[in-house]
């Protein structure tokens, strides 16, 4: 088992002081390699749970294995490491540094892990994607469809056990939209790594053998 | 990817906000380099300038103003010592101590270089700059016996055009006066520059210098009681330091027109002699502005150290070493002056410092997004705050290295005028081990200024800072 979350409860403090409960999860559990879809209305805690999974927030309370280590035990350091070692992440907007080329937003994504950044390996990924003839280009300069495609080749960087992507074809064409599931798809069942994917779109929910509605793992109702 | 590279991508981002920061920190680091690279020079040309002479004698006074009029050919000349006096420290009892000792006179000027009264010695004798000898560019050292000689040095000749063969007549005072004009000298040599005050003066025989007034019986009223009455001793009625002086030393000429005509400083004029006599004058007749001495290598050092005291006190004038007077004025006035001019420099280094940490922090709010992308990438918090650190090291660096570059160019520009005015030549390209400093002073204040930029980058909180649009 790659992810085991165990009664993983997120609430946040409003200003007026009041307890807003987001999530409260008793399992979910994802294998190595598996791929999941995870769909949900929005507001209702999608982003919240993937950041939980990063350890880019805490949960409240609860345990969050990956690979058998509960990262709610380590401080922040170790988190931070250990999200740079073992999670990609690919965003709705991308997330590009605009000041860097494509060739160096990938070299990013491998600057904090233990292992020294492998130029190699990054134009490697970056021919993977089709991005071969664009590794000099800075973010504005390129598409948006190709944009993504540096995310997820930034993503694989560090040969990441899990990436997370957040409605990854929410900002892209239609037409693109199928290029990227595809390319995350295939990507990461070459590199045998896991994938937790959000959408909003059914067409691309119903490609996964695996579609988790997060109501029903989510024991906070109605969010908000 | 080095945590360098991303804070120099974060500066270009930004390019113009850390131009103009860099360079206001240039502009600092520049008046800083300038202050200290002039400064450096100054002190290094008074103290090579002093070097050659182990003492100067003249009559009691300022010792400093003698060094500088002696040595510099700067400032109020001072008043004279009598040729019995000269006499004595070269042929009396000191005469084993001495190895060489030129006898020096001043008072004229021609187009504003002093035209200095000399022997043949100076140039045979002497020495410049720690065992160089004087070399003729052209022509050659002026006759012991031919009175109407000159010798020339490398920048006045270049000034004022004279060359070999010339004839000049020096005027009397300093630049500023116009006093009557002397009987012609001619060149006869100009001096190999030698990177010494010398450059700046003109040479001519003590005996024709003695000769000046002697030719022009019309001359009016200002000159000299002395020229009429030529022996009657008089103590000096405008400088009391010659009233200490023999009572039967002729008295100086001009002293009292030249004190009572303008402003102070260049403007004294004391003639070293202004007598009627043709040929061979009397050496009671004679007067020595001051004596250049080299001492005698030989002498054990407690007497080099007594000799000052003991030729002053037995000779009623005074012996000074230039180098102690130089190191003492140098100290001193120059020294307070370089300080406050440095301390004015390093504040503006510290405002161009504010600038960055102004700007940085200006820019933390359009940054939280990269902080967050940055951080999600599994960067530390610390990892963050060294980059935004980095930052600021980068553009005070950055600054200070085109500062560095703007304050050499620009003592190149002023040392054109520095030589004129001084004679003291600037190389632009001589780096000061002082400027050293300015790395780790600089690395210093950028961390000190980025410090609180980089706690708010340390504070950005990942998760909300990711959801918020870019
Ligand atoms: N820092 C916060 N403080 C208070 N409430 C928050 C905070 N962050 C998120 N929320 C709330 O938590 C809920 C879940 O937010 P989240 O971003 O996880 O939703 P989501 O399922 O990703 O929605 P979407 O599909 O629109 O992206 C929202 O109601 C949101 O307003
Ligand atoms: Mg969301």
């Amino acid at each position: 088992m790659l992810l085991q979350l165990r009664e993983v409860k997120k609430s946040f403090f409003q200003p007026d002081g009041s307890e807003l409960p987001i999530l409260d999860i008793p399992e979910f559990d994802v294998d190595a390699g598996d791929q999941v879809v995870l769909v949900g209305r929005s507001g209702c805690g999608k982003t919240t749970l993937l950041h939980i999974i990063a350890g880019i927030s805490r949960p409240t309370s609860g345990r969050v294995k990956i690979d058998g280590w509960d990262i709610a035990l380590m401080d922040e350091s170790e988190v931070d490491q250990f999200r740079a070692e073992r999670i990609g992440y690919v965003y709705q907007t991308f997330n590009l540094l605009p000041s860097f080329t494509a060739l160096e937003n990938v070299l990013l994504g491998m600057t904090f892990g233990r292992e020294r950044p492998d130029r190699e390996r990054a134009k490697a990924l970056l021919k993977r994607v089709g991005l071969e003839h664009r590794l000099t280009h800075k973010p504005p300069m390129l598409s948006v469809g190709e944009q993504q495609r540096v995310a997820v080749a930034r993503a694989l960087a560090n040969r990441p056990q899990l990436i997370l992507a957040d409605e990854p074809t929410a900002n892209v064409d239609v037409g693109n939209q199928q290029q990227i599931i595809d390319l995350l798809r295939e990507t990461c069942r070459e590199e045998n790594v896991a994938l937790i994917l959000v959408t909003h779109a059914p067409e691309v929910a119903e490609q996964f053998d695996r579609v988790e509605y997060l109501e029903k793992i989510n024991l906070v109702r109605g969010g908000r | 990817m080095s945590l360098w590279k991303i804070a120099w991508r974060s500066i270009q981002q930004r390019a113009l906000a850390s131009a103009l920061t860099a360079f206001s920190m240039a502009l600092g680091v520049a008046l800083v380099v300038a202050v200290i690279v002039i400064h450096g020079v100054i002190d290094q040309s008074f103290r090579r300038g002093a070097q050659g002479y182990d003492l100067i004698v003249g009559a009691k006074g300022s010792p400093l103003e003698l060094v500088l009029a002696a040595v510099y050919h700067l400032g109020r000349v001072p008043a004279n010592m009598s040729y019995d006096a000269y006499d004595e420290l070269v042929n009396g009892q000191f005469a084993a101590d001495i190895e060489v000792a030129i006898p020096i006179c001043l008072g004229d000027n021609f187009k504003g270089f002093r035209v200095i009264g000399t022997t043949p010695d100076m140039f045979a004798r002497l020495e410049y700059l720690g065992g160089r000898k004087y070399e003729f560019a052209e022509g050659r050292n002026f006759d012991d016996v031919a009175p109407r000689e000159a010798v020339i040095g490398a920048t006045a000749a270049r000034k004022t055009g004279l060359k070999v063969g010339d004839t000049f007549r020096p005027v009397h005072g300093s630049a500023a006066t116009r006093g009557e004009e002397h009987e012609p000298f001619e060149i006869v040599g100009v001096l190999a520059p030698t990177g010494t005050p010398n450059d700046r003066a003109i040479f001519v025989n003590i005996e024709g210098f003695y000769q000046m007034h002697t030719k022009s019986p019309e001359e009016p009223d200002r000159a000299l009681p002395a020229m009429k009455a030529e022996t009657k001793p008089k103590s000096q009625a405008a400088d009391p330091q010659s009233k200490e002086q023999d009572e039967n030393v002729p008295e100086k000429g001009e002293s009292a027109a030249g004190k009572s005509e303008d402003e102070p400083g260049e403007k004294q004029e004391s003639h070293a002699e202004h007598k009627h006599h043709h040929e061979g004058i009397p050496d009671e007749h004679k007067e020595i502005t001051a004596v250049l001495v080299v001492l005698n290598p030989k002498i054990p050092p407690p007497r080099q150290i007594a000799l000052p005291k003991l030729i002053s006190k037995q000779l009623d004038v005074q012996a000074v070493a230039p180098a102690e007077q130089i190191d003492n004025m140098l100290r001193g006035i120059v020294g307070n002056v370089q300080l406050v001019l440095l301390i004015l420099a390093v504040m503006i280094v510290v405002v161009a410092g504010i600038g960055i940490m102004v700007s940085i922090y200006n820019s933390m709010s359009d940054r939280r997004h990269e902080i967050a992308i940055i951080r999600a990438l599994g960067a530390r918090r610390t990892t963050i705050m060294v980059v935004v650190l980095l930052e600021s090291i980068l553009l005070a660096l950055g600054g200070g290295a085109a500062g560095l570059v703007l304050g050499h160019g620009l003592t190149g520009v002023l040392s054109p005028i520095i030589a004129d005015q001084t004679g003291v030549s600037v190389n632009p390209f001589q780096f000061q081990l002082s400027e050293l400093i300015l790395i780790p002073g600089l690395i210093v204040l950028a961390t000190a200024v980025g410090y609180l930029p980089a706690v708010v980058a340390y504070r950005t909180d990942v998760a909300q800072s990711l959801i918020a649009s870019p």
